[in-house]
Parts: structure tokens; C-alpha cells; sequence
């Protein structure tokens, strides 16, 4: 459909609107036709495209029922070998074979998954009393639809096998272990990923699957730092089934102001499965602190049909559940007979800030998650101490904390498909470690990474002996005036190379001759066309770090001048520094962003007519400036200084500087030429620069200052020689 | 001109035929594939069919009364089972929880005693160093009554039989120390252990339930959020105080004259050799340059090889420091042992480190994301390496390069930076909830410079405000929040006369 639109509409902006009322009406028809034809033809492609998928969608749905219950029957000999168990020594280096994942330019892994089978014993007993899960089966899913999953067996870096092992409580363990020795690429269980929750069984309760397993990875819900192999094995959490039913009123988000709704309870303890001996110093503490406790325990008599997983009870008081864990600041979490508690997501997802009481356990999803911004991890021993700890944490971190928390639960732990998918990009963050997701990517949530700012320029590198800078003039034919900027700036002691770029491709630059005689070296770049983005383009002859941007009509700026502003720039290089400063408005009225040049007391651009900057946002200009700004700017010839302000804003976070007192830059010849009507149009244009870059940058990335550089002594009544600069003053 | 008009329609119309004759033809190719996939799953479990989607009919992998279980109830209490850990995981096996006394940092916060300097025992500058540094610190405490760590002031740095550093009849030495108490809080530190030929990580006597501060460790023996893995570094390693990285500005584009460069020994036999020995594969003598020679120890005119020669002369035409300076990859493949001098000289001189040593716990790996200052190569893919380091974009390679720096400086310069991260680091595990998060040690300035017990919250840092894009959820007056809440809010706090007090706070 989009097809047809963009080809009559580019039809009729060819011609006119005139062209058909001038056709014969004969033809007229004719054409109507044909294009009805086409049209209808592409209507119909365009059902087709719809239909057959939902026809095939519903026959797929009913294809798995049956194919669930016809997947082979295999039956385990009892005398199948059993694999060994899980070597503890195993690490990526030794028991994973990473010639089977290869290079790649996308970096990412293929996982293969076995088709489902049905084990039975001997006796025709299935191995697993449950079989395949709910959750399980939504786990096979999401890596089947994700771009992780390959068919083809052969290509596969990673297998993950059908076989139901998320709760070992419904599993048969021996029978378990010879089914996976019987995959016909287990080969030692050699880059094979199992997924467990729930492991151990009473009554010690191991901390890692029981299930004999050889070299597998195992993703287990409840690793002990003792059962679990750093870098080999991955921690995930355990599921919870009320996360997919419940929908908790959005409590968070968006809105900081929101974080700081009073919490009813400082502290809440939900668990039900507590010991006893913890539920006694947990009733103490709340003796102690009254109110600011809550302590929830099973309900005892609740009418029949009312689901007992979704309420709590304290003296005889029933509230629901999870709703009330968002009545807390603070949710315990402890051990129970495992370590991993489904009752960690359903805090998360509250936005509470979970307190881990469970002495070496691995947090869920700990190789990459920064879990000391989301919970607080005490020591079982110190469970009395609760209260003090906790209380110590200041206000403003207990908020950020449930911040962290939400995003944990968002993004981590929401859906089996989040722990799926979260598991295997941590197994591919192994294998192509070079191409690994940050710590910021991992750990801030979405407004943080939208409002931070992450510069590949970090350092503050202040070079000790300075190398210079590169003067970059573009120029179109105004000669005169172009010599006399080239022969002020050639004054600046700092001045390492002058670059002329020749925007004039109808007309060559003069002679070598003709050019002023300067020091440094003075070099001609002859562009292809007539774009203001040449001023920005990364050349190659620009060696040094600091660039001066300057017109070919800034003549007035004084030797004294130019070189504070370098030095200035020197001392914070990662921004703009330059001496025409500007500012953006909110105008209220309009209810868009406004230009301002009057002299006002804050500036939150410097216009590269004069401004020195670092050689890196050139390349960022040309190569990386978001949507079509840079193009925009040279359709219309005007606001690439605004582009540039924008840009280093964005990406650093900070204002530019202004550097001295000096405010009039127009030339006295430039002022004839009709002066306020133009300057009016002007005002307007640069004003829908500014509401365009906005947009497509999706924000105000432009800060505001309200103070300027001046050299030390300038303004003070001191002998003139004394002074550094002084030819600096003159407005 | 009515001719070309009628012309230019034809043809408009024509590309809509084909254009739609096109996407017919996917159609049916697209339905055919389609197709094919069903016949496949309908004919069984033949081929390699995709996975299914059930559902309805299925049970969940859990109860929801099985998952919170009573049992548990009826078994030994808590309190007995935290005391059954500390006796059953030592050893081999320790960790905080089983082998270190926390109720020693209870009362005088992290203390640490250093055992007084016996006449007559020899000990190497090095661990000279690591003491005065540890004396000189703000956890150093001349009464054992106060500590909560011990260090030894017996030299247990070089555990290589061979070495004239070798410290003979430790075991009994150590033995003979009242306070040993098996090792428990104690820390060792270690660079070398093991010998020719198999440079094993013993070292040479029994430590107990006493933390290793060790270089070279490997993932096997290490003993997660136990040890420290601490860098190699020479005697001649700053003793204290701070040394700049190399790097003094950032060049645009920042690929320097060599890609790759490795120049060190080959070894021809034994553990270790196998990467060093199949450089050449990788080596292209134009931008990646990497150079072995086969001359070290007595005899290595035995083993030599074919290559040996030639190898030997292109190692001499080359400078290692010219290498080192003007490279923007370095390659840091193991020695004998895991772990290499080169890793920080490469690390220093803003060369981004190319690990390749399987099983290398690399320095300071607990607190360190290692990711964003270094390439972690694997030796079974060395022939991948150069396309691997090709594929890295200029911008990752500047901030690889300028974290190399903050690295270097914050954590690696001197013996006393050593010496207190690894402090630190024990310090951090005895605070627990109040250690320092991982983005205050990977960040601008680092670990040491924020005390937690100022704060542990990273809002009262103002380094991270940037990071973190504080101002926004923080003093909210910000502009870039501010046009964010616009939408939100139905009212504007657009107004740029407001942030001026925000770059105060943030200005350099």
C-alpha cells in the first residue's frame, strides 16, 4: 500500500496538478483504469500477506496439542549409562567448546533446542512427574522466536535440551540423567545449558541440581558460592507465577516526585515458610519498633475458592498479596530451605527494596547485576540488627534503590522470557566478551540511561606541553577579508597550522603568491560542493586536538584573545569555548523553544563563527549526528553552529564557555546591508533550528551558564605589561 | 510533450506491475517455505523441526504449596547450620562466610596488624614496600588486640624454589606465630609460586583458612570473594605515591601506527609454549607485528627450531617501548605463568591489553569490569585475534584506551595503590551492605577516592551526577528532565532561568 502512495504521489509532484484536466478524457479514463487495476492487484497482495498467517497461526496452535502428546516415547534401558556429576572445576576455558560458536560479525551465539520426547523407564513410568511445564515450554519458546535460536543442529554453539529439569522435585534423577546422556549431541554435556529453579530435595536441600550432568551449564535458581562456578555457570532467579497474573498499579517511573508517597511499613516480612527460630527474632524486632513492622504470615480460615498464594494474615486480618508489598520501603527475604525465593521477584516487582537475608547465596543474574544499588544484604547472624542497618540508609537511596528494584523486576526477572533471554546474552557477553553489554546497559534503568551522559571522552587529560591548534576558516570568495583573519590569527603563539576551506567550486582560491606569508603552515582543502558541513568535516590535515572554527569575516578578535581561548579550552577540552555567545528561551506563549542574541545574563551556546572545540566532535558531526540534521543544515544553509552546540551538549552533558567580554562580531562593512528586516527573518530561522534540532534530538540537550572566562588581572587597574592578555577588553 | 507525458505514465504504471508482480512472487515463495516447515513438523520429529508452541494443558514447573515448604521447619536449626558451614568448607573451599572471623572487625572497624619484623630473616624491596605501604595507611594498627587483619612479616612474595628470594622453612616458621590460629583473617601476598616445569600455584607450605593476595591465579584455585588476584609487577615498581599514564591526548581517528604488537620470548617446550609458539601465524610484519625470540636460559640452542633464527633477527630490529607507545592494541599472551609484567607496562602506556591466558583470574576481578579496558581473548582463537581487534569501533577503542589510564592510575601505579585496593577490597566484604557499588570502582576517580564510611550512595558523589543523570531525578530542575516532564506534567518548567544552580555542582 505504502508502495502505491509513493508511486502516484511521486507522479503527480513531478508533473503538476495541472496534467490531468489537460489530458483527453479518452486517455483520462484509460489511465484511471490501469492505476485501479494496480491498485486493486496490490490491495489483494496485501491480504494475502495478512490471511494466510492467521490461518496458519491457528493451525500451528492446534498442530502443538496433538504433537504434544504423539512426541515419541523413548524408553530408557536401565543399564543406560548415567553421565558424571557435575565437575566443579569447569569453566568456560576447559569444559565449553568455543570452536562450535565461531566468528561471527553479529556476535551472537546459535542455540539449538532438542525436539520434544517423552522418557519412560523400563516399566513405562515417565521420568518426570509434571513433564514439560508452563514455564518451561515459555522458555523453549522465547529462544525459538528469538534471533538466538538456530535449526540447524550442526550450526549450533549452544543445545539446550527439552528435557524439564526447573524443578527437581518432580524429576526422577537417575532416569533424568540417562535421558540427557541419550541427546544425540551430548557428548559429555559439552556446551549444553539445563535450567533449574528449584533444586536439592530434603532433606539437606542441595544448592545446584542433583541431576548428574557432566560438563553442562547449568542455570540454577539458589547457587551457593560453594555449587557454583564463577564465569561457568549462570544465576537466575526463581520464577514467580503471580508476576504474569498480577498487574500492580504503577506506583514508579516517569515521575521522581512519586518515589516519595509515604510507604505505610518501614519493614515487611511476607514469607510464609519462615523457621521458626527467624519468625521469633523477626516478632522480636517488631516489639520493638511497633508499627513500622509488618508481619504477614498464611491465612488460616479463608473461605472456600479464594486462592490462599494471593493473601496474608496478621492477627486475623487478611490483606492481598502482592498488593501489600507495595506498602513497604523494605521487604525481607530470607532463606528458606533454599536459597533462591520466588518471593524476590514479587518484592521486585513492588518496587520494595528486597533485604536478603540468605548467607552464600549467588544473587540472581549477579555476573552482570550491580545488586548493591537494588538490595540490602545482611548476614542471617546479624537478622537483630535489621532495623539499625536499615535505618542508616539515607532517604534518598532507599528511593533510588526501589527505582533499581522496578527496573530489576522490568526488565531481568518479569517473564520466564526475560530470564531466558537474559541468560543466553549472558553466555554470549562470554563468548564474544569484546562485544559485551556495559555496566550501564545492564544496570540503568531507562530514564537514567536516557538522562545520563556516557562521552567516550572522559579523561581529563590536560596535556603538559602543548601541541596547538588548528585553525579551520571556511571561506567562500571574500578574499580581502579572508587574508586579514588568516594574518590576525597567524599572531596567536599557539597557532599549529591554518586550514582554509575552500567552499567555492566555481572559482579556484589565488595563487600561492598572493596568500599572506605566515609561520605556520597554511594549507587549502578544495571542497566538491558548497556545504557548511565542510567546516565540520574530521580532515586528516587537522593533526592536533583543538580545533578554532572562524569565519572568513572575523577580523576583530585581538592575538591576546584567541590564545586565552585556547588556553581556557586546554583546561576543560571536552567543550565548547568560543566568543559569540547565544541562548535558547521557552517562550510560553508559542510553547516552543525561542533564539536569543541580546546581551542577557546567561549563555547556553557559543556560535562557531569563533569557538574552539575538540577534533573529536567533528568526526562525531560528520559521522554520527542523529537524524537528518546534517543534511538539514545544508539544505538550508544556515544553523550548523546550533547543530554543533546541540551535539556537545548531548553528548557531554555540559555547557560551553564563553570567553571574553567581547560581544559585537559583525564587520562595519557587513552592517549596511538592510539590517532589521533581515535580522528579523534571521531570529525566525535560527528559532526553528532550534525547535527542529529539539525534536529530533527527543530533548533539550543545550545547559545554560551565567559566567564567562576572563584572564585574571583583566578588568583590575595593574600596569599593562604585567598582564598576560592584555589586549583583551574591547566589547 | 503530451507523448512524453503519456510515456512517463506508462512506465510509472509499469513499475507498479512489476513492483507488484515482485511481491507476488515472494508471497508464494514465502508460502512455500512456509509450507515446507509444516509438512516438516507434520511427518514427526524427522529433520530438525522448530520448537512448539504449547499451550493450555500444561502444569506449572511448580505448585504454588510445594514451592514455600514446611519441612524445613522440622530440621536443625539455622544457628547450628551456620556453625556446621565454617567447619566443612575450609581449605580449598573457604569463603568469607566459613573462614573469616567477622566479629574481629566488630568492635575497632577494619584494622589491620602487620607482625613485627624479625632480625636476621631476609626479605625482598618488594614486600619491603607492601609493608611500609600497609603501616602507612589508615587501617594500619600496631595492636594485634584491634586487628581484624594480620599480614605476615615474613616474606612469602617469590614461592619458586629456585629463586635466591626463596624463604626456606616457612611452614614451621609460620607455625610457630601465636596468632596464626590456623590463618584465619590472615592475608598472604604472593607473585610467583610453583617451578620448572610445571609451575603448580603451591606455595611450598600450609596457609590454612589465610586469604591469598596472589598474582597469576587461576579460576580453579581461586577462591571467589576470598582472594584478592593481585598484578605482577617488577621490584622496580613505583613504591608509592602516584604515576600518570602515558597517554596525554586523545587523537582523532585513534588508530596509532601498529594495530597489534607483542615482542617477547618464545618458549619451544613446555607449559605456556603452545600461543607463543603459533604467533607467527597471526604476525604480518606490516600492523600487526608480533615478535619472539628463542634465546633465553642455557640451553636453548637444543631445542631450537627452524625458525629460530630468522625469528631472532626481526626481534632485534625492533624497540619494545617504540612498540609499546605506538600501538593501539597490545598483545598480553601468558608465560610460564598466568600472568605477565607486560600486562601493566601495556596498561600504563594506554595499549589497550589483548588478553590471551585461559584461566586467568584477572587482577582485581572482583571489582573490576575488565571489559571496558581491556580486549579478553581466548588462546584456542588466536588466529581470530586480529579480526576480532579490526572489529572494534574507534569509539570503543578511545574509551578502552582512556580506561586503561583511570585503571592504571587509580588501582595499578605504585605498590601502595596495590596494596590498598586489595585493602579496600577486604574492606568492602567486612562493610557488606555498605560497600561501594561497582560503578564507583569503575568510574572516575575510582574506589579509593570515595570513603564509604562517608557514604555509600552514589547521589552524594558528585562524579557520578553525569553518569547517573542525577540532576534529573535529583534537583529536577534540569532542562533536559524538565522538557521530558513537560508532556507529563501538563505545565512547563521550560524556563532556562532556573538550572543555574546545577553546574555548579557538575562544572568540571
Amino acid at each position: 500500500m505504502v508502495r502505491l502512495s509513493m508511486c502516484s504521489s511521486g507522479k503527480y509532484s513531478l508533473r503538476g496538478p495541472a496534467l490531468i484536466p489537460r489530458m483527453k478524457t479518452k486517455h483520462r479514463i484509460y489511465y484511471i483504469t490501469l492505476f485501479s487495476v494496480v491498485l486493486l492487484g496490490l490491495i489483494a497482495t496485501g491480504m494475502f500477506q495478512f490471511w494466510p498467517h492467521s490461518i496458519e497461526s491457528t493451525a500451528d496452535w492446534s498442530l502443538d496439542r496433538r504433537s504434544m502428546h504423539d512426541a515419541p516415547l523413548i524408553q530408557l534401558p536401565v543399564s543406560n549409562p548415567i553421565p558424571e556429576r557435575g565437575d566443579l572445576s569447569c569453566r568456560m576455558h576447559t569444559c565449553f567448546d568455543v570452536y562450535r560458536c565461531g566468528y561471527n560479525p553479529k556476535n551472537r551465539i546459535k542455540v539449538y533446542i532438542y525436539p520434544l520426547q517423552r522418557f519412560v523407564d523400563e516399566g513405562g513410568v515417565p521420568i518426570s512427574s509434571t513433564g514439560l511445564s508452563r514455564e518451561y515450554n515459555d522458555l523453549l519458546s522465547t529462544i525459538s522466536d528469538s534471533e538466538f535460536y538456530t535449526d540447524d543442529v550442526t550450526r549450533a554453539c549452544l543445545f539446550v535440551p527439552s528435557i524439564d529439569v526447573l524443578n527437581q522435585n518432580s524429576l526422577r534423577i537417575r532416569e533424568t540423567a540417562q535421558a540427557l546422556a541419550m541427546l544425540p549431541r551430548w557428548d559429555k554435556g559439552m556446551n549444553h545449558l539445563l535450567f533449574n529453579m528449584l533444586p536439592g530435595g530434603p532433606p539437606d536441600y542441595n544448592t545446584a541440581l542433583d541431576v548428574p550432568r557432566d560438563r553442562a551449564l547449568l542455570a540454577g535458581g539458589g547457587f551457593s558460592t560453594w555449587t557454583y562456578r564463577q564465569g561457568y555457570d549462570v544465576s537466575i532467579p526463581v520464577y514467580s507465577p503471580l508476576s504474569a497474573d498480577v498487574e500492580l498499579p504503577e506506583r514508579h517511573h516517569h515521575r521522581p516526585q512519586r518515589f516519595t508517597l509515604p510507604r505505610r511499613y518501614f519493614i515487611l516480612s511476607s514469607q510464609t515458610a519462615i523457621h521458626r527460630e527467624y519468625r521469633a527474632e523477626l516478632e522480636r524486632l517488631k516489639e520493638e519498633n511497633g508499627e513500622a513492622l509488618l508481619l504477614l504470615d498464611k491465612c488460616s480460615n479463608l473461605s472456600q475458592g479464594v486462592a490462599s498464594a494471593r493473601k496474608r494474615c496478621y492477627k486475623g486480618q487478611v490483606f492481598d498479596y502482592p498488593q501489600i508489598l507495595q506498602e513497604s520501603s523494605f521487604c525481607v527475604v530470607l532463606r528458606g530451605a533454599r536459597l533462591g525465593q520466588a518471593t524476590l521477584s514479587d518484592v521486585l516487582q513492588a518496587g520494595c527494596v528486597p533485604i536478603i537475608l540468605a548467607d552464600s547465596y549467588i544473587l540472581p543474574f549477579s555476573e552482570v547485576l550491580d545488586w548493591k544499588r537494588a538490595s540490602v544484604v545482611i548476614p542471617e547472624e546479624k537478622l537483630p540488627e535489621m532495623y539499625t542497618i536499615l535505618k542508616s540508609i539515607p532517604h534518598r537511596q532507599v528511593e533510588e534503590m526501589q527505582r533499581q528494584a522496578c527496573w530489576f523486576w522490568d526488565a531481568y526477572f518479569s517473564s520466564m522470557k526475560a530470564i531466558g533471554m537474559t541468560t543466553l546474552q549472558i553466555i554470549n557477553d562470554r563468548i564474544y566478551p569484546y562485544a559485551a553489554r556495559t555496566y550501564e546497559q545492564w544496570n540503568n534503568p531507562p530514564v537514567v540511561k536516557w538522562s545520563s551522559v556516557n562521552s567516550p571522552l572522559f579523561l581529563p587529560l590536560i596535556p603538559p606541553r602543548s601541541p596547538g591548534f588548528t585553525a579551520v576558516v571556511l571561506t567562500y570568495d571574500r578574499i580581502e577579508s579572508l587574508f586579514r583573519v588568516i594574518t590576525e590569527i597567524s599572531k596567536v603563539p599557539s597557532l599549529a597550522k591554518l586550514l582554509v576551506v575552500w567552499n567555492n567550486q566555481n572559482k579556484s582560491p589565488p595563487e600561492d603568491s598572493l596568500w599572506p606569508k605566515i609561520a605556520a603552515p597554511l594549507k587549502v582543502v578544495r571542497t566538491k560542493e558548497n556545504k557548511l558541513s565542510n567546516r565540520f568535516f574530521p580532515y586528516d590535515e587537522i593533526e592536533t586536538e583543538a580545533v578554532l572554527a572562524i569565519d572568513d569575516d572575523i577580523i576583530m578578535l585581538t592575538s591576546d584573545e584567541l590564545q586565552f581561548g585556547y588556553e581556557v579550552r586546554e583546561r576543560i577540552p571536552y567543550r565548547l569555548v568560543g566568543y559569540p555567545g547565544r541562548l535558547h528561551l521557552w517562550d510560553h506563549e508559542m510553547g516552543k523553544w525561542k533564539y536569543e542574541s541580546e546581551w542577557t545574563n546567561e549563555v547556553s551556546m557559543v556560535l562557531t563563527g569563533a569557538a574552539f572545540y575538540h577534533k573529536y566532535f567533528n568526526y562525531l558531526y560528520t559521522y554520527k549526528m542523529p537524524g537528518d540534521i546534517k543534511n538539514w543544515v545544508d539544505a538550508h544553509m544556515n544553523c550548523e553552529d546550533i547543530a554543533i552546540n546541540f551535539l556537545v551538549a548531548n553528548i557531554t552533558g555540559k555547557a560551553p564557555i564563553k570567553v571574553t567580554p567581547r560581544k559585537k562580531f559583525k564587520c562595519p562593512e557587513c552592517t549596511a546591508i538592510d539590517g532589521l528586516s533581515l535580522d528579523q527573518t534571521h531570529m525566525v530561522e535560527r528559532s526553528e533550528c532550534i525547535n527542529k534540532f529539539a525534536s529530533v534530538f527527543g530533548t533539550m540537550p543545550l545547559k545554560v551558564v551565567e559566567h564567562r572566562a576572563d584572564p585574571v588581572l583583566y578588568k583590575d587597574d595593574f600596569p599593562e605589561k604585567l598582564k598576560s592578555f592584555p589586549n583583551i577588553g574591547s566589547l | 510533450m503530451q507523448a512524453k507525458k503519456r510515456y512517463l505514465i506508462l512506465f510509472s504504471a509499469g513499475a507498479c506491475l512489476i513492483l507488484l508482480l515482485y511481491f507476488g512472487g515472494m508471497q508464494t515463495a514465502l508460502s512455500r517455505s512456509n509450507n515446507r516447515r509444516d509438512d516438516r513438523s507434520l511427518d514427526g520429529h524427522h529433520g530438525s523441526p522448530q520448537w512448539h508452541h504449547f499451550s493450555g494443558s500444561l502444569q506449572p514447573f511448580s505448585p504454588w504449596d510445594q514451592m514455600e515448604t514446611e519441612e524445613y521447619n522440622v530440621h536443625i536449626s539455622p544457628r547450628q547450620k551456620r556453625d556446621v558451614i565454617s567447619g566443612v568448607y575450609n581449605g580449598k573451599r573457604c569463603r568469607m562466610d566459613s573462614c573469616f572471623d567477622f566479629s574481629l572487625c566488630k568492635t575497632n572497624g577494619f584494622k589491620v596488624y602487620v607482625y613485627p619484623q624479625q632480625k636476621g630473616e631476609k626479605m625482598s624491596e618488594s614486600y619491603q614496600n607492601i609493608l611500609s605501604s600497609i603501616e602507612a595507611s589508615r587501617f594500619y594498627t600496631s595492636d594485634p588486640g584491634q586487628a581484624c587483619l594480620f599480614v605476615l612479616s615474613l616474606d612469602t612474595l617469590d614461592r619458586d624454589i629456585l629463586s635466591p628470594q626463596y624463604v626456606h622453612n616457612l611452614r614451621t616458621k609460620v607455625q610457630n606465630l601465636h596468632l596464626w590460629n590456623n590463618g584465619k583473617n590472615h592475608l598472604i601476598f604472593n607473585l610467583y609460586s610453583g617451578t620448572w616445569p610445571d609451575y603448580t600455584e603451591d606455595l611450598g607450605f600450609d596457609f590454612g583458612q589465610a586469604m591469598l593476595a596472589k598474582a597469576s591465579i587461576g579460576t580453579e584455585n581461586f577462591r571467589p570473594n576470598f582472594d584478592v588476584s593481585i598484578p605482577l609487577f617488577g621490584k622496580d615498581h613505583r613504591s608509592a605515591g602516584e604515576e600518570r599514564g602515558y597517554l596525554k591526548h586523545n587523537s582523532i581517528p585513534p588508530y596509532r601506527k601498529y594495530m597489534l604488537v607483542f615482542k617477547g620470548k618464545r618458549y619451544l617446550t613446555g607449559i605456556g609454549s603452545d600461543t607463543r609458539n603459533a604467533l607467527y601465524h597471526v604476525h604480518n610484519s606490516e600492523d600487526v607485528v608480533l615478535l619472539t625470540t628463542c634465546k633465553h636460559g642455557k640451553d636453548w640452542q637444543k631445542h631450537k627450531d627452524a625458525r629460530c633464527d630468522l625469528d631472532n633477527a626481526e626481534y632485534d630490529k625492533h624497540d619494545y617501548r617504540e612498540m609499546l607507545h605506538n600501538s593501539t592494541f597490545c598483545l598480553v599472551p601468558r608465560g610460564r605463568r598466568l600472568g605477565s609484567f607486560r600486562f601493566l607496562e601495556a596498561l600504563q602506556a594506554a595499549c589497550v591489553p589483548v588478553i590471551l591466558s585461559n584461566g586467568w583470574e584477572m587482577p582485581f576481578s572482583e571489582i573490576i569490569h575488565w571489559n571496558t579496558a581491556a580486549v579478553i581473548g581466548d588462546e584456542r582463537l588466536l588466529l581470530q585475534i586480529p579480526s576480532t581487534v579490526r572489529s572494534i569501533h574507534q569509539d570503543n577503542i578511545l574509551s578502552l584506551r582512556q580506561q586503561t589510564q583511570f585503571l592504571w592510575e587509580a588501582y595499578f601505579s605504585s605498590v601502595e595503590r596495590i596494596v590498598l585496593t586489595t585493602l579496600e577490597i577486604i574492606h568492602d566484604r567486612v562493610l557488606q551492605h555498605a560497600a561501594r557499588s561497582n560503578l564507583m570502582w569503575n568510574s572516575l576517580p575510582g574506589g579509593l577516592y570515595s570513603l564509604p564510611q562517608y557514604s555509600s550512595y552514589l547521589g552524594d558523589f558528585p562524579f557520578h551526577y553525569a553518569k547517573l543523570g542525577e540532576s534529573c531525578h535529583d534537583l529536577q530542575i534540569d532542562l533536559k528532565c524538565a522538557s521530558k516532564f513537560i508532556h507529563v506534567d501538563g505545565h512547563e518548567f521550560g524556563s532556562p532561568g532556573i538550572t543555574t544552580g546545577v553546574y555548579r555542582k557538575v562544572l568540571f
